[in-house]
């Protein structure tokens, strides 16, 4: 604790190179913190699907046929589920996955063949699980199921929407990385950028997991 | 994080920090907390004014000093004020300040991370108060009942105030949980391990992974409150088949870890104050730990016990009661090593061991009345009714506030330099604790009597003329407390800061630097080699430890200003605050566009931009 001039040091490390108490890196740590929170925020929102499940006073309903008001009058509607276009977007989701596995085995070897081709993989998952979304959505719509239409729809649109902008927004995470990745901004010592978004992205899959038999397959 | 002055090499002299532009972008934990403490102070006064209006109201029978419509809005925003803006960013103060310190670190886990949560509840907090320049300040109660606060019973804009700006303090009071979770947890110094530190950093972690797991459930409710006022649906509107009661229990399963989440930090507080001031180790040190992880455990299993009204069956109730009436046995453990860690202890009479065996006597009030409310068929003669105003003040005002201001008076020397006057501060003391028990016991006996909550009069010849009467006294001397506080305040800021680094014979860390702390809080991290560090410095040296120099500090690397932090604060009131205006505005989505564009940029510049 004095005034002592320092002998010439070489310049400090980058913070994530600080040693920490556990040996986890800050940012790693508070992914899996969010990761926890998150876990409740969909854990209610699943729950809420479930009480109200079978509580709708008007159609459409996700698998039977129903009375329901479209074109201004009331009509009966079918089930609207597509379980197979579903079943595909999902296998597409759980595939991204895999695909980031590969995308950061790349990175952390330096080989950004790899990285680059496996990573634009991911992206190009996610925006297909959106876009598959999106039609459902809309083919929804035009069934006359409005957002407010019944339980069912605003506790489907909102479980689902919540979790479609979950892997919104690992998309545009994963799309900045394939950006800074093409620019060859992630050498393997970088490679826990990758892995922080890939963290995500498996948990918002693993969401999915629940949601996918939970919503779509229990009748 | 880096342990010797000499473990870098001189860096590139610190950007200037002064002025207010320097307050905006400051990333210190220190400067934080103390933006954090005077903006929950200036919260704190204004719901106590809120509450001497209501007071003053109740005084007398048939009383017309405000209106009905008034007294409404201002026991929701007394309750909501007092939560979200005062006593949960009180806490946070000392967060901020604190836990860096108390383990032996330069900052917080992203120090940028924690300017956002500030930001983000200031705007937040202002955002809800600026309802009452809209005449139109929240109204239906600070649990936010559904079917109430649907539009048919509470059309205007006085719910979605409510509902947004909670939103808004949700994202800060999130952001704030993950960095001191990881605070907590990574940059703790070495020999720092987790059954070594101090009470207060144990019970603030315990409460950040509250925070984590509570939240999410309200920040849903909120969420269907939303759609249900602006976008068609009907989540809790029993005409489109939705239940009100859903959102009691998601409000609940929030809410009562959210107790624990206000209670925590004050128990960690005067966990520190009582030892300090006996002279003596904390009593039962793990037993204090393993207790207040055991409160928050069970915290998440008692939510319907607010909800016994309701009518859930025996079953529901039996398992509710007998949950909730388990989480005395760790309070119970708490209180008696509290009474222990006394017991013997060669005790220093300075005023904040007053505040702190205040909040322990008063704590024990309120939870016994708890206990009472854990008892279905008690319950039923007692909710909704001045027994609960009693039962809740008694623990978030005798137990919250108290040990807050235990901590207020124990560590004011550490944050400003300056010790506060310790006559004034016994004055505080004495006047505070007179006049709140003055207030709130006898409201114990107005609810017994039936006098029902949130009535903005009553009729004279009930009985109930007496007592509301002394307890509006009891207000007037409560809020003359504070007003010896302030002025305490005042004459302290005009006298010399040579507060010693040690005012208090302190067992923790941050004891051994100057009052106030350098920047970089620790030159040299020192050896930790049980809870109580600085004991074990002061007994190896024989006697009083020297006065600590402030050293230069050059070389030591601290995080640089930044001001995206502040810029995406405000992309995050652009967005949800535009909910406000669904029904007022044909475009309101173009601000939540702009919202979302100054949001997105302030995030991409802010990870881009180096933090060190």
């Amino acid at each position: 604790m004095s005034h002592a001039a320092a002998p010439p040091r070489p310049p400090p490390p980058p913070a994530e190179e600080h040693p920490t108490a556990t040996g986890i890196d800050n940012r790693k740590l508070a992914i899996w913190a969010l990761i926890g929170s998150e876990c409740l925020f969909f854990a209610s929102l699943i729950s809420t699907y479930l009480v109200y499940k079978g509580k709708s006073l008007i159609g459409p309903l996700p698998h039977t046929e129903s009375q329901c008001m479209l074109h201004g009058k009331l009509q009966t509607c079918e089930g609207v589920f597509e379980i197979p276009l579903v079943t595909f977007g999902t296998a597409v989701l759980l595939f991204s996955s895999f695909f980031v596995v590969l995308a950061l085995y790349g990175a952390q070897r330096g080989n950004r063949k790899m990285l680059i081709g496996w990573l634009a993989g991911t992206v190009l998952s996610g925006m297909f699980f959106v876009g598959m979304q999106v039609y459902e959505f809309t083919h929804f719509y035009h069934k006359g199921m409005g957002y407010g239409t019944n339980l069912f729809s605003s506790t489907f649109f909102t479980l689902t929407g919540f979790h479609g902008s979950h892997v919104t927004v690992g998309v545009i995470w994963l799309a900045t990385l394939l950006v800074l990745a093409v620019r060859g901004k992630i050498p393997a010592e970088k490679a826990l950028n990758l892995e922080l978004a890939a963290l995500y992205w498996h948990f918002v899959d693993v969401v999915w997991i629940v949601i996918f038999p939970t919503v779509y397959l229990l009748r | 994080m880096a342990t010797g002055v000499l473990d870098h090499a001189p860096a590139a002299p610190a950007p200037e920090t002064t002025g207010i532009w320097g307050w905006i972008t400051t990333v210190d934990h220190k400067r934080i907390g103390i933006l954090y403490g005077t903006t929950a102070f200036m919260f704190f006064l204004l719901g106590g004014i809120e509450a001497l209006i209501m007071r003053l109201q109740l005084m007398k029978p048939d009383n017309t000093l405000v209106s009905a419509a008034t007294f409404n809005s201002l026991f929701t925003m007394h309750g909501t004020t007092m939560i979200f803006l005062g006593v949960m960013p009180l806490s946070a103060m000392f967060f901020n300040y604190f836990i860096p310190l108390q383990i032996g670190a330069r900052d917080v886990a992203f120090p940028r991370l924690n300017a956002f949560s500030y930001w983000v509840f200031l705007l937040g907090g202002l955002f809800v108060n600026f309802s009452f320049l809209l005449n139109a300040a929240p109204n239906a109660g600070w649990f936010g009942y559904a079917n109430l606060t649907e539009t048919t019973y509470s059309p205007g804009l006085n719910t979605d105030f409510w509902v947004l700006g909670l939103q808004i303090l949700g994202i800060a009071s999130m952001a704030a949980a993950i960095n001191f979770f990881v605070t907590v947890v990574n940059p703790r110094a070495p020999g720092m391990r987790m059954l070594r530190m101090p009470m207060f950093v144990w019970m603030s972690f315990i409460t950040q992974i509250l925070l984590l797991l509570a939240f999410p459930v309200i920040t849903v409710a909120l969420i269907f409150l939303m759609m249900d006022r602006h976008f068609g649906t009907h989540f809790f509107i029993p005409a489109g088949g939705g239940d009100p009661v859903l959102w009691q229990h998601l409000f609940w399963i929030f809410g009562h870890p959210e107790v624990y989440i206000l209670i925590l930090p004050a128990f960690g507080i005067v966990s520190e104050v009582l030892p300090v001031f006996s002279r003596k180790p904390l009593f039962g040190y793990t037993a204090m730990v393993f207790s207040g992880a055991f409160i928050a455990f069970l915290g998440f299993g008692v939510w319907s016990h607010h909800m016994f009204s309701t009518g859930m069956g025996p079953f529901a109730d039996s398992f509710f009661a007998i949950s909730t009436m388990l989480i005395a046995v760790p309070t119970g453990v708490k209180i008696f090593n509290w009474l222990g860690t006394l017991w013997g202890g060669s005790l220093q009479f300075r005023t904040p061991l007053y505040f702190a065996v205040g909040m322990v006597a008063m704590f024990i009030v309120g939870g016994l009345s708890g206990v009472m409310h854990a008892v279905p068929p008690a319950d039923l003669q007692q909710t909704d009714s001045y027994f609960v105003v009693a039962h809740f003040h008694y623990v978030l005002f005798g137990g919250a506030i108290f040990g807050l201001t235990a901590g207020a008076y124990y560590w004011f020397p550490k944050m400003s330099g300056r010790m506060l006057d310790e006559t004034l501060g016994k004055l505080h003391f004495w006047l505070m604790f007179i006049g709140f028990n003055v207030t709130f016991f006898p409201m114990h006996f107005l609810g017994l009597n039936g006098m029902p909550r949130r009535v903005y009069t009553y009729p004279a010849g009930l009985n109930f003329e007496f007592w509301n009467r002394i307890e509006t006294y009891g207000a007037l001397l409560l809020g003359a407390s504070f007003l010896v506080f302030l002025w305490n305040l005042g004459a302290t800021f005009r006298k010399p800061a040579h507060a010693p680094a040690d005012p208090w014979r302190g067992a923790t860390l941050e004891w051994l630097i100057p009052s106030p702390p350098q920047e970089f809080n620790y030159a040299e991290v020192p050896p930790v080699n049980s809870s109580t560090p600085a004991w074990d410095l002061r007994r190896a040296h024989g006697r009083p430890l020297p006065e600590p120099l402030r050293v230069s500090g050059a070389g030591i690397h601290m995080p640089r200003p930044s001001k995206w932090p502040a810029v995406t604060a405000v992309g995050v009131l652009g967005v949800i605050g535009s909910m406000l205006l669904t029904h007022a505005v044909q475009h309101w989505y173009a601000i939540t566009l702009t919202g979302a564009a100054i949001l997105f940029y302030g995030v991409y510049r802010w990870a881009f931009e180096p933090a060190f």
